[in-house]
């Protein structure tokens, strides 16, 4: 069944927003490295993030994430999370909003810095978040989830509306971010994000279609790219 | 990025003082909502002074309530487009997800609005006793007290409502809903006994009547038993306030 080692584990995952019944009995297993969790718009992969970061409300089942329950104290400090608004002070600088989630945190100046620098946001410390561009601002939000080295990111599109190279970096630094032990998960609407993972999650209307690496997904489809492959999962599903 | 989240168990001091401390700095930043709470107040004290300075008697009589109604409205107002906002923009939720009670976020925005409440009341008192001649007869520092605890009575309320509003213009529209009745009834247009039996005692169970009452006293006696008395009442609707906006703030949302 699930494996042990996962860092997230749901089990008959329910959730229901305005009478509609979004996620109905989701099981499913995280593990170390970039998993991707990809689907299109109003699918559920924000309501899934939410649950896994524990501040969706839900109507049965379990979330596990590293051994404890979603949301419980011991995870407060563990795991960072980064929302598609950003989730930042616009009329506070780069500086400042991070200097008071790591107040919050209860971790030192040296994580703001090393924060920052990791989004390339060095240059705009001082300036007010309001002033910066979109994939400035977004990149503030996810220097906020960085702070203190959580073992656990989850990042709800961190990617949208950057420009190509800056959406390379940041996959790359996902990368190394998961090669030192933390473990990423990545929402995206864009199925050419699909290769950067390391495993992947196709969601449609609340269900997993396929949960593999995107080169096991591509062959059992018989697919060349993960879009075809996705077309032909659905085909498949309603059939 | 090699250093780990330290535990859970800290002091929520921490937070609560992370958090005042980023409100002040966000006010700060804003100088002309910093202008709104610390000149207004001086300007229409002397707007009101110089409406009855052919009736000298009235502006001593008006003057008090409306030094209780200023801390009110303003922080009202302040808090709920701001608590409003941290709502809406994924902050609040953020927040969540860290080591963050809710008592850390209550607690933080009323005392950062608390000691800007207190800056109002020094200028706003200052004004009135000073260029202005109010009668003060009971001591002066009492009255910043009053103010202090009006103000924070604001921003529990104001709290409280953010949480029934969606939208900024929302919360602004909750203004004349929940102050103005308690402006019209507070006694600054008629005294408290001389209002209509019903709505006297619709005054009784309004929170400001007792800031209003408590300004009223300093500026005619020098006894200060029943300030105090006014101001453990204001003091306890905040602190009811404050725990009907604990009530609103939720980890968990739909």
């Amino acid at each position: 069944m699930v494996n042990s080692s996962a860092v997230v584990e749901l089990r008959d995952l329910q959730v229901v927003r305005g009478g509609q019944v979004v996620l109905d009995g989701l099981d499913l297993a995280v593990h170390a490295g970039v998993t991707g969790l990809l689907g299109p718009s109003g699918c559920g992969k924000s309501t899934l993030l939410r649950a896994v970061v524990g501040v969706q409300r839900i109507a049965g089942g379990t979330v596990t994430v590293l051994g404890h329950e979603a949301g419980s104290p011991p995870l407060r400090t563990r795991v960072g999370y980064m929302t598609q608004a950003s989730s930042v002070y616009d009329d506070l600088s780069v500086g400042e909003n991070l200097r008071f989630f790591a107040r919050v945190l209860g971790c030192g100046a040296g994580s703001v810095y090393s924060a920052i620098s990791a989004v390339d946001l060095t240059a705009q410390r001082d300036q007010v978040v309001g002033r910066l561009s979109g994939g400035q601002r977004s990149r503030v939000g996810l220097a906020v989830a960085l702070l203190g080295a959580p073992d656990l990111l989850v990042l709800d599109e961190p990617t949208v509306g950057l420009d190509p190279v800056l959406r390379r970096d940041l996959w790359d630094l996902f990368h190394r971010l998961a090669a030192d032990g933390t473990a990423v998960l990545v929402s995206s609407h864009v199925m050419d994000e699909a290769d950067r993972c390391d495993r992947l999650m196709l969601m449609r209307e609340g269900q997993i279609l396929a949960h593999d690496s995107p080169a096991a997904i591509k062959a059992s489809t018989g697919s060349t790219d993960i879009e075809t492959a996705f077309l032909a999962l659905v085909g498949r599903d309603a059939a | 990025m090699n250093t780990h989240r330290p535990s859970t168990h800290a002091p929520s001091v921490r937070v609560t003082g992370a958090i005042a401390t980023r409100v002040l700095t966000q006010l700060r930043r804003d100088h002309r909502t910093l202008a709104m709470l610390l000149v207004l107040p001086c300007l229409l004290q002397a707007l009101l002074w110089w409406v009855f300075s052919d009736q000298g008697a009235i502006f001593d009589r008006i003057g008090p309530a409306l030094l209780a109604i200023f801390p009110f409205f303003v922080m009202f107002l302040v808090t709920s487009v701001t608590t409003l906002r941290e709502r809406s923009s994924g902050t609040l939720e953020r927040l969540f997800t860290m080591p963050m009670q809710r008592l850390d976020f209550l607690l933080g925005y009323a005392i950062a609005f608390g000691l800007v409440a207190a800056v109002q009341a020094l200028l706003a008192v200052g004004v009135s006793v000073g260029l202005l001649d109010l009668d003060v007869r009971g001591p002066v520092w009492l009255l910043v007290v009053v103010a202090v605890a009006d103000a924070v009575l604001g921003t529990a309320l104001g709290l409280f409502v953010s949480a029934f509003a969606r939208t900024e213009f929302q919360a602004v529209q909750f203004l004349p809903a929940v102050v103005v009745p308690q402006i019209l009834l507070c006694g600054l247009l008629v005294p408290r006994d001389q209002l209509p039996r019903v709505l006297e005692i619709a005054s009784d169970v309004l929170p400001l009547s007792y800031a209003v009452d408590a300004m009223t006293e300093l500026t005619v006696s020098t006894a200060t038993g029943e300030v105090w008395r006014d101001v453990g009442i204001v003091v306890g609707f905040a602190v009811a306030c404050l725990a009907l906006g604990a009530a609103t703030l939720r980890r968990r949302t739909e």
